[in-house]
């Protein structure tokens, strides 16, 4: 059997999703028999060089690049995962949601205890930054997902049962104590 | 004619960013930015929570080193209840948290140096970028690569069972903790069928200082030589001037060594530190306010650590230090891939303190929590593995968060990876026909050695938005952008 293609990305995420990928441990040395990695942040991979078998999501939508990102996931992966409680639901960040973005950056480059005198009221504007969304969007709202892992972040166990249940086409075995919402 | 090259995104290190570089009609390097992309705002949306979430809340800033952010939230919220600046807690308290920074540190510590950063040693600076990752490593040098694997479950391990879980745990809470270590728990993690024992994390520690002697040895010049700069270095030190990550005083060395921050407490932070905001990166730059912007930015993490702290108090840590400190003839040193060798003396330290904790027959103790008199302010600083990490809370009469003001590591790191990228891309690119590949690692390979944590740094960064129109997987306008 050819090796599965496998693709990741942490678009409005902590990272902890994919720490918590990298919590299957020894696990990894069987995994790199099973898959190889296209796009990912743990190589230099930066844009996709092959179809895709698996896209791995972290995060939800906060910005105009994560929503380019996640739609590049989409064309490229055949089978698209939402990892965590940011893809699936916006997570923590969508705290923000209830608030106007204006007050989030007052608070930070203005308000601030420790901020400088920012007479001019600078904020950051520079045409490199991605575009700011107003509300953080889960996954699903912008392309279709077809699994959904919760968790935060979701049990090593988990993002392995499910990952080899994809690669390998058999059922995925979910035992209630792997499947947490926190 | 003029370029700009876009390295985005910044891959093996955690988060988002890119850098810009520009170069003239001659070819030659005349800006370089590293940009941080994206906004979280938690200052603002944790206002209003319940002071007590925050340790929980804000450690999803990022789930690499949730601990630090878990702990700090939980230091400042100790004065709050009136649990004392640092050393109010019970023995227990204490040596619990403790025991999981230093779990945390070893883990964070050997991720990044395994995980992100081996393989630019192993495969160089321009190498195939196709295998140049973690997966490239465990083909090539398997044991390395395995070492790396078992180093980072064992820190993991600790964590479990000192926070309950190994991301987002739940240990700390205001004044305290909220369990022991158990018998068994402990005599898990000290004496644990081999290789996950205390012993041999020891051992592999200094087998992978070994690792980065010996290819230091091999390639002085290029590690020496590289984004290596002068500049001031900010970090905790106990009272005594030892190396503590987890509690005690600011102090901070210029580039000769000289105090400019001499051991102050850390509730005034606000008094010594400003951060200026610049429109081209969410993230803000921090400097001592006496020295003012130009002269103020300082270095913080392994390397500012082991250049500001007097001694280390576990011994083979401590003969490392001081073959480190002779290198440069006891100067602060200033090159940029010696962070790698400052952090895995660090990692050595973190286990030869996890396999003293553990043998302290406190942290079987019962009493978790102190109470005392509420207070509206509190700040906790704590050391992170990638350096000096700041929270501050005030809440209000009905126990609400009405101001939260963070200065995560990374962020203190600013300037000094901004001077980096900037040394590294004149250094490999000015007048070169063509940029390579390799040309551009390399500038990854100077923000790496910081170890950046850009999920970190996003909590605090903002962009204007401009006009932005979103559809929906069936073309359905689901969101119209603000400006």
């Amino acid at each position: 059997m050819s090796k599965k293609i496998i693709a990741t990305t942490s678009l409005a995420g902590c990272f902890g999703c994919h720490m918590s990928f990298l919590d299957i441990d020894e696990r990894i040395l069987k995994l790199v028999e099973l898959v190889e990695f296209d796009k990912s942040p743990i190589n230099d991979i930066k844009v996709f060089t092959r179809p895709v078998d698996i896209g791995i999501i972290e995060g939800g939508c906060c910005n105009s690049e994560n929503i380019e990102v996640l739609k590049s996931f989409r064309e490229n992966c055949k089978v698209l995962v939402s990892l965590g409680e940011c893809a699936i639901m916006g997570g923590l960040p969508a705290l923000r949601n209830g608030i106007p973005i204006e007050e989030c950056l007052r608070e930070a480059y203005l308000d601030g205890p420790t901020v400088s005198e920012n007479k001019e009221q600078v904020l950051p504007n520079d045409p490199e930054l991605p575009m700011l969304l107003d509300k953080v969007f889960p996954c699903h709202e912008i392309v279709k997902v077809d699994y959904f892992l919760p968790g935060c972040a979701p049990d090593a166990d988990l993002i392995w049962n499910a990952l080899v249940a994809l690669v390998t086409g058999n059922e995925m075995e979910l035992p209630y104590e792997v499947v947490k919402f926190d | 004619m003029s370029k700009k090259i876009t390295i985005e995104p910044v891959t093996r290190v955690e988060g988002h960013g890119k850098v810009t570089i520009q170069l003239d009609d001659k070819g030659q390097v005349s800006d370089s930015r590293l940009h941080i992309v994206e906004f979280r705002g938690f200052e603002r949306f944790i206002q209003g929570r319940p002071f007590w979430e925050a340790p929980v809340l804000v450690q999803r800033l990022c789930g690499i080193c949730p601990v630090s952010h878990h702990l700090a939230a939980a230091k400042a919220l100790d004065v709050i209840v009136g649990a004392g600046t640092g050393e109010g807690l019970t023995a227990v308290g204490d040596k619990m948290r403790r025991l999981m920074h230093y779990g945390q540190f070893f883990q964070s510590h050997v991720l990044h140096f395994f995980h992100l950063s081996s393989p630019d040693f192993l495969f160089g600076f321009d190498g195939d970028p196709l295998t140049r990752n973690i997966i490239g490593v465990i083909q090539e040098n398997r044991d390395l690569a395995v070492q790396g694997v078992m180093m980072r479950k064992y820190g993991q391990e600790v964590i479990k069972h000192t926070a309950g879980k190994k991301i987002h745990g739940t240990g700390a809470i205001p004044g305290g903790i909220n369990k022991n270590l158990s018998l068994a728990e402990r005599d898990e993690l000290l004496n644990g069928e081999a290789p996950l024992n205390a012993d041999q994390m020891v051992e592999w520690s200094l087998g992978a200082l070994d690792f980065f002697k010996a290819y230091h040895k091999a390639n002085v010049r290029s590690i020496d030589g590289f984004a290596n700069f002068p500049s001031n270095y900010l970090s905790l030190v106990r009272k005594d001037g030892a190396l503590d990550i987890y509690h005690g005083v600011l102090r901070a060395v210029d580039a000769e060594g000289q105090r400019i921050l001499n051991d102050v407490d850390y509730q005034d932070y606000d008094q010594y530190i400003e951060e200026e905001v610049r429109n081209w990166s969410y993230m803000k730059f921090p400097y001592l306010k006496a020295l003012g912007k130009e002269k103020g930015w300082y270095r913080v993490g392994p390397l500012a650590r082991l250049n500001v702290c007097d001694f280390i108090p576990t011994p083979l840590a401590q003969k490392e230090l001081e073959e480190f400190r002779a290198y440069t003839h006891g100067k602060p040193n200033g090159m940029t891939l010696h962070y790698h060798w400052a952090r895995l003396i660090e990692v050595l330290h973190a286990a030869e303190m996890i396999r003293e904790l553990l043998n302290d027959p406190d942290l079987q103790n019962e009493d978790l929590v102190t109470k005392g008199k509420k207070l509206l302010k509190g700040v906790g600083v704590i050391e992170a593995p990638r350096g000096t990490l700041f929270h501050h809370y005030e809440i209000n009469d009905n126990d609400q968060i009405t101001l939260a003001n963070l200065i995560v590591s990374t962020t203190n790191n600013n300037q000094p990876m901004n001077t980096a990228v900037n040394l590294t891309a004149k250094s490999f690119m000015n007048g070169r026909p063509e940029i390579t590949e390799g040309m551009m690692n390399a500038v990854e390979v100077a923000i790496r050695a910081y170890d950046p944590c850009l999920s970190c740094a996003t909590h605090a960064l903002g962009q204007m938005p401009l006009e932005l129109t979103l559809l929906n997987s069936k073309n359905e306008i689901i969101d119209q952008k603000i400006k």
